[in-house]
């Protein structure tokens, strides 16, 4: 049964390998329609690379600048290609898109009175937690004393003993 | 009190939740609102010749609708610009957003032209200057020339009524 299964896939698979092996490979040039040119200057791609992908796409939005297949995002990455190019620095890169898009385009928002409760927030939090931590403790160490009256710790040793003894 | 607690935490975090569930991601806040609508010169479609610059807009109360012919939602939103440009509302002015395919021209003389002028911004340069992110956007835009409002999406009867109609009374016309 196993055999039967697996000659069928060779077969099918077979002239799949003889074409792959056949075909001659894509002309490059503008024939070839994947991935397009990527800008001259390596060093200008891999900074525009670094700084897009901590930039947000606004058409989808969830995905970055630098992962986005959108029209925007390639305009977006041209623009910001070029600014490099004429010697601007990231900062500067930023500035220029917060501008336009406001601090929505940053996935790490700046620090400034209506992003507080944004960057504060957690330690907030964990300060109320703490507090009702502590709360609680305290609250539990009042309700139960320390006090065990003698006759039963007596009792309890007098059982103790009886049990080692057998 | 204290056995309704995790019930009122339960609402509270309920209620931030569906408030959130009726938010449109789309509704970015425009750092523009306020500020002087970038400059620009760009050709209109049908005549290359000529050059529109919102300067040209200066002493008027204006709106630059941002469309493009192959955006369906602009399509919809169509209508009601036309009945806009009929009623004697402010001008509207369209920008013609990376309409590669060259169509603005002829679609307009199909379907009627709201607009005043249509400048075209083949490569999408204009938009990103204004934060388009996608069609359609309206702008207000002031005598002044500082953009009042923002819209994002078709404008239609009750967007313009809710929207566009009080910022309007405030600017006065």
């Amino acid at each position: 049964m196993k055999n039967w299964l697996l000659a069928i896939l060779l077969a099918w698979a077979l002239p799949a390998l003889a074409l792959d092996t056949l075909t001659p490979a894509p002309p490059a040039g503008p024939a070839a329609r994947e991935a397009p040119p990527t800008a001259a200057d390596p060093e200008i791609e891999q900074r525009l690379v670094k700084l897009a992908t901590d930039l947000r796409c606004l058409v989808c939005q969830n995905e970055s600048l630098a992962g986005s297949h959108s029209e925007l995002a390639e305009d977006l990455r041209r623009e910001i290609r070029d600014q490099m190019r004429q010697g601007k620095d990231d900062n500067e890169v930023i500035a220029y898109l917060t501008e336009r898009y406001g601090d929505f385009v940053l996935y790490r928002p700046p620090f400034k009175p209506v992003t507080w409760l944004l960057w504060l927030g957690p330690l907030l939090f964990l300060g109320i937690g703490l507090a009702i931590w502590y709360v609680v403790l305290r609250r539990r160490r009042a309700a139960a004393p320390d006090t065990v009256d003698a006759s039963a710790l007596a009792a309890a040793a007098r059982i103790l003993e009886e049990k080692s003894d057998k | 009190m204290k056995r309704w607690l995790p019930l009122l935490v339960f609402l509270i975090l309920a209620g931030f939740l569906a408030k959130g569930l009726f938010l449109n991601p789309r509704e970015v806040p425009s750092p523009l609102i306020g500020k002087a609508a970038p400059a620009f010169s760009l050709p209109v479609v049908g005549n290359a010749e000529a050059a529109f610059t919102p300067e040209s807009m200066r002493g008027q109360v204006w709106l630059l609708n941002v469309w493009a012919p192959w955006c369906v939602a602009c399509r919809q939103e169509h209508a009601f610009l036309m009945q806009l440009a009929r009623s004697g509302a402010p001008p509207i002015v369209g920008l013609n957003w990376k309409d590669k395919s060259r169509e603005a021209d002829a679609l307009l003389a199909r379907t009627g032209n709201p607009y005043r002028a249509v400048p075209d911004d083949l490569d999408g340069r204009v938009g990103i200057d204004y934060g388009v992110t996608g069609t359609p956007e309206t702008y207000l835009i002031d005598r002044d020339g500082i953009v009042r409002l923002k819209h994002v999406g078709p404008i239609d009867e009750s967007a313009w009524n809710k929207k566009f109609e009080p910022k309007l009374k405030e600017i006065g016309t």
